[in-house]
């Protein structure tokens, strides 16, 4: 963003000001999770930077923490990304299952309620997280499912339509109808023209909508807290316990392989946002 | 030619209107049913179990129930002076029940919320009473513990009598309904709930604040820049937003500690000395910090798709019609994005206000908010129905800020991305 050459001093100043202010918020932003990737690989048992680090000496950095997250004795790890997996797999498959059709339903003209309906399905991600465990909590414990995996799932669920429903709403405002009534007119059931033709063209809002609903369940702490038993411990609530408890530098090797994980989901969810607004002939 | 003759008919014979009607009738009762399995899903794992909160939280026919003959008794004590041998009879009565049927810890617990001193009487009778003789139960109760002599303990009990109570709501204000029935605050040493809520308004909006300051710029800057460098400062604002709420808070952890990189660079510019270093975590500092910087792009975002669709040649305009950059700014620029800000505020202090996990990881004692008393008393205390109460108080907060922000900006505008 070059500045007119005509620009008075005082502006000049208050630009190279305004874009300093600019770089000084990025940074905050994006510099904390910076600092995660060198610790991890710090040979001693610290969670700062140790005299050796500083001057890059190679004996200083080593890759231990890596071997005792998966090869750990006692080590948490591998049963607590298990359970997250599969939990977030489950809970995304249901929410996307659930939320898309219910999108559909919302997004047609004859809707009626529509905003008290959207309104509730989307509370969920309004509510405070302490106030929905409390009371995902109470009804797990009241049909006994608190403790179990299914139980997990369906709680997050509910905290991952809301996702869903958004961002399949989102798409589907733009969704031309007349292609649907085309395919009717051709002789398609509806089924077969929502598999065939709406379904191809929502397909990118349907996606990062579940990737949404993945993230939010595959994150998730504050429920899981309420309602995991010890075999139901997932990748958040081992960073939780020990985060609270005992600082290991293990810890920040699973936060780098997150982080990581985080990074090929946001290059994903960027292509997609980018394909469907294409698709839907919103090219910037 | 009279209109009523004229109705339009359909191949069927149905007039046309009537038609319409029903197919109108078919589409909604369609639409209603794509939605209905995920409506239901909702009412009934979600939606019911906070209006279960409610009720929870009001219930209190537990007590009700372990003491029955205790307060049909007391229905006819005035309260002011020691209850009759009749109340102490009952009590007694109710009591072995209880002991018998190893349910008197849980009298002791919710009568210790009452009135703290229960549990180590209660304790103590349950001891002693085997050995009763028949009759005199008030002198017999009275001589277990001074404490059974005193009017203000049975006065706790008698405030237990209803099946439903809203106290719960009163100690979650530092209130409490003293022995005439007044409602009054307790002393000013025990206030701590208060303290609470006042601290988690204060940060929330302080946190507000700050990711208005901050995010105002950088969403201007990247509506602004050409496309090929805002997409590349773009991921500065979406890799957080993706990226593990734990590892994120997990890096102020590191950042802020002692030793941690912020204060080896205040050591560094000399801005502290090495020895003094500055506790910036578990604390406030660290809880504004950290929240700050998690709840940024929720800022960001709403902002810069409001300001994406601001053609930049109304600034132009503003400045060719004579107005300096500042003044063209503020007029033409800063109403149009009053929607984004709108968006953006609310948004993140709905999440501001109820957040848990941060706090508890770097606030400390001093940091603390509303949720993790929620949490402690779930967890620690297991005063299920306080914390519902504590909770539902909470809620009624966000409802009213989630109503604002429907009203202002529409649940449908939410933009995620």
């Amino acid at each position: 963003m070059a500045l007119p050459k005509y620009t008075e001093t005082h502006y000049r100043i208050w630009h190279y000001i305004y874009l300093g202010i600019c770089g000084f918020v990025f940074f905050f932003l994006i510099a904390p999770l910076f600092v995660i990737f060198p610790l991890s690989f710090n040979a001693e048992e610290f969670l700062s930077f140790s005299e050796g680090m500083k001057r890059l000496d190679p004996d200083a950095f080593s890759l231990r923490w890596y071997n005792d997250m998966i090869y750990g004795t006692k080590n948490p790890w591998g049963l607590a990304a298990k359970n997250s997996f599969f939990i977030a797999i489950f809970a995304t498959l249901g929410s996307v299952l659930l939320g898309t059709v219910a999108a559909l339903g919302l997004s047609s003209r004859h809707m009626p309620y529509k905003g008290i309906i959207m309104a509730t399905l989307i509370s969920p991600m309004i509510v405070p997280l302490i106030i929905s465990g409390v009371a995902i909590f109470f009804f797990m414990a009241k049909v006994g499912l608190a403790a179990t995996h299914t139980g997990i799932i369906l709680a997050h669920i509910v905290l991952g339509t809301p996702f869903v429903v958004i961002t399949v709403t989102a798409t589907l405002s733009g969704f031309d109808h007349s292609v649907t009534r085309a395919a009717a007119s051709l002789g398609s059931d509806p089924v077969n023209t929502f598999m065939k033709i709406t379904l191809p063209l929502i397909l990118p809002g349907v996606i990062s909508g579940g990737l949404f609903a993945f993230v939010t369940s595959f994150d998730e702490v504050v429920v899981v807290l309420f309602l995991a038993g010890l075999d139901n411990t997932t990748i958040p609530i081992q960073m939780w316990t020990g985060l609270r408890e005992q600082l290991s530098p293990t810890i920040l090797a699973v936060a780098t392989c997150l982080i990581i994980l985080s990074t090929l989901i946001l290059v994903t969810a960027e292509l997609l946002r980018r394909r469907s607004e294409r698709l839907r002939g919103i090219s910037r | 030619m009279s209109s009523e003759t004229q109705k339009i008919l359909t191949t069927d014979g149905i007039p046309l209107e009537e038609s319409l009607k029903k197919a109108e009738k078919k589409n909604k009762i369609k639409a209603f049913l794509l939605v209905a399995p995920l409506l239901l899903f909702i009412l009934i794992t979600y939606v019911f179990p906070i209006g279960d909160m409610l009720f929870r939280s009001v219930d209190d026919r537990m007590v009700t129930n372990m003491l029955p003959k205790t307060f049909k008794a007391m229905e006819k004590w005035d309260g002011k002076e020691m209850p009759p041998e009749k109340v102490f009879e009952a009590f007694y009565l109710d009591y072995k029940i209880l002991v018998e049927e190893k349910r008197h810890g849980k009298l002791s617990t919710q009568l210790n919320y009452e009135k703290n001193g229960f549990k180590s009487i209660l304790k103590k009778l349950a001891r002693k009473q085997k050995k009763f003789e028949e009759g005199n139960y008030k002198e017999q109760i009275m001589a277990v513990h001074k404490r059974w002599a005193n009017v203000e303990y049975w006065r706790a009990i008698k405030r237990r009598a209803p099946e439903y109570t809203y106290s719960k709501y009163l100690k979650g204000i530092d209130m409490f309904k003293n022995e005439d029935g007044k409602i009054v605050q307790v002393p000013e040493d025990r206030r701590i709930h208060k303290i609470l809520w006042m601290r988690t308004l204060e940060v929330a909006l302080f946190v507000t604040i700050f990711c208005f300051l901050m995010g105002y710029p950088i969403a201007h800057l990247l509506a602004t820049l050409p496309m090929k460098y805002s997409n590349l400062l773009m991921i500065c604002v979406l890799l957080p937003f993706w990226t593990s709420l734990l590892v994120r808070t997990a890096s102020w952890m590191i950042l802020l500690q002692q030793q941690g990189v912020v204060n080896d660079f205040f050591v560094l510019i000399g801005l502290v000395t090495d020895d003094n270093r500055p506790e910036m975590m578990y604390n406030k500092t660290g809880t504004y910090v950290a929240m700050t910087q998690i709840l940024l792009p929720f800022m960001v975002l709403p902002l810069y798709s409001v300001m994406k669709t601001i053609s930049p040649s109304l600034m132009r305009a503003g400045k060719s019609l004579g107005g300096t950059p500042f003044v063209a700014f503020w007029k033409v620029y800063f109403p149009l994005t009053i929607p984004g800000i709108g968006a953006g505020c609310l948004l993140v202090f709905i999440l501001a206000i109820g957040y848990y996990i941060t706090p508890a990881l770097v606030g400390g004692a001093s940091g603390t908010l509303i949720s993790n008393q929620i949490a402690f008393h779930m967890k620690s205390t297991l005063d299920w129905s306080f914390a519902s109460a504590m909770g539902l108080m909470l809620l009624t907060g966000v409802l009213v800020v989630y109503w604002i922000y429907n009203k202002l900006v529409g649940i449908d505008n939410i933009k995620l991305g």
